[in-house]
C-alpha cells in the first residue's frame, strides 16, 4: 500500500493561522501520510527563522478577548498601537500554560518527520524576501511544482 | 474505585515504554507518542497517560490509520491511559 497523499497550501502569516497548516501536516505525517506545503503570499512569514507572529483582534469580532473585552471594548480600541503586541503576547501565554504547542515546535516536527515546504519564489520576489530569512530544507518553486504533488494527492486544501 | 481499576490494569498490561502527555495539548501527544513508538520494536507496548480529552478519538483513530493495536483506553481520575501495541 502506497503512502496517501496531503497537499497544503498556507496563505496566512498571524500567529493564530500559522497554526492549522503545521498541525494538519504534523499529524498527517505522524499518520504515514507523504506531506508537502506550498506557501504563498503571507504564508511566507511561517518559514522565517525569527518566527514574529503576532494576532490582531482589530477586525476579528470573533477573537475571545481577556475581562469579555470582546463584548464591550470598542472595536477602534483595538486599533491602538501596541494592542496587537500585547494580546499576541497574551495568547502565547496562554497557549503554552494550555500545553498547546508553539508555532516554531510545530514546525520543527513537521520538519523531522519530511513534510516538504516549498516557498512560493514570486511572492519571495515580489516582496523583495531573503533566503537567507527563510529556514534550510525549503524549497522554492511556483505552482507547477504544487500540482505535481496535489495532483496525485488524497487531501488538497487551501488554509 | 477508579484508581484501584487503573492500578488493577497497570498491573494487567506490561509495557515496554512509557510515555506522560499529561498537561499536553492536541496534536502534541499523538506526535510525540508517534516518536517514541519509531524507537521501539514490532510488538512492543507503549503506555501512555494524556490529560487531553479529545485524545480518547484522536488515539482510536491514530492506531486504526497506522496499524498499531490500541489494546487499551481508559480513564481514571481525569487522565487517560493507552496501550499501544507497535504493529
Amino acid at each position: 500500500m502506497s503512502a496517501k497523499k496531503l497537499a497544503l497550501i498556507a496563505t496566512k502569516g498571524t500567529l493564530d493561522w500559522a497554526y492549522p497548516p503545521f498541525i494538519l501536516a504534523s499529524t498527517a505525517a505522524a499518520l504515514g501520510y507523504e506531506t508537502q506545503i506550498f506557501f504563498t503570499f503571507y504564508g511566507l512569514q511561517l518559514l522565517k527563522k525569527d518566527l514574529n507572529l503576532k494576532v490582531s483582534p482589530l477586525g476579528n469580532p470573533a477573537m475571545p478577548m481577556p475581562m469579555g473585552m470582546d463584548k464591550w471594548f470598542p472595536t477602534l480600541g483595538t486599533a491602538i498601537p501596541g494592542m496587537e503586541s500585547i494580546m499576541s503576547g497574551m495568547m502565547k501565554s496562554k497557549m503554552k500554560s494550555k500545553g498547546v504547542a508553539s508555532v516554531a515546535e510545530l514546525r520543527e516536527m513537521c520538519l523531522e518527520s519530511d513534510v516538504k515546504m516549498i516557498a512560493c519564489q514570486m511572492t519571495v520576489d515580489l516582496f523583495d524576501m531573503k533566503p537567507d530569512d527563510f529556514i534550510d530544507g525549503i524549497d522554492y518553486a511556483g505552482a507547477s511544482t504544487f500540482f505535481e504533488f496535489a495532483g496525485e494527492s488524497d487531501v488538497n486544501l487551501f488554509i | 474505585m477508579a484508581h484501584r481499576s487503573q492500578e488493577i490494569l497497570c498491573k494487567m498490561i506490561e509495557y515496554t515504554e512509557k510515555f506522560d502527555a499529561t498537561g499536553l495539548n492536541c496534536p502534541l501527544p499523538i506526535l510525540r507518542s508517534k516518536k517514541v513508538l519509531t524507537g521501539m520494536n514490532s510488538g512492543e507496548i507503549l503506555y501512555v497517560i494524556s490529560t487531553d480529552s479529545g485524545s480518547v478519538k484522536d488515539f482510536d483513530a491514530f492506531c486504526k490509520q497506522t496499524g498499531n493495536e490500541l489494546l487499551e483506553s481508559s480513564e481514571a481520575e481525569g487522565k487517560y491511559h493507552y496501550y499501544i501495541k507497535k504493529v
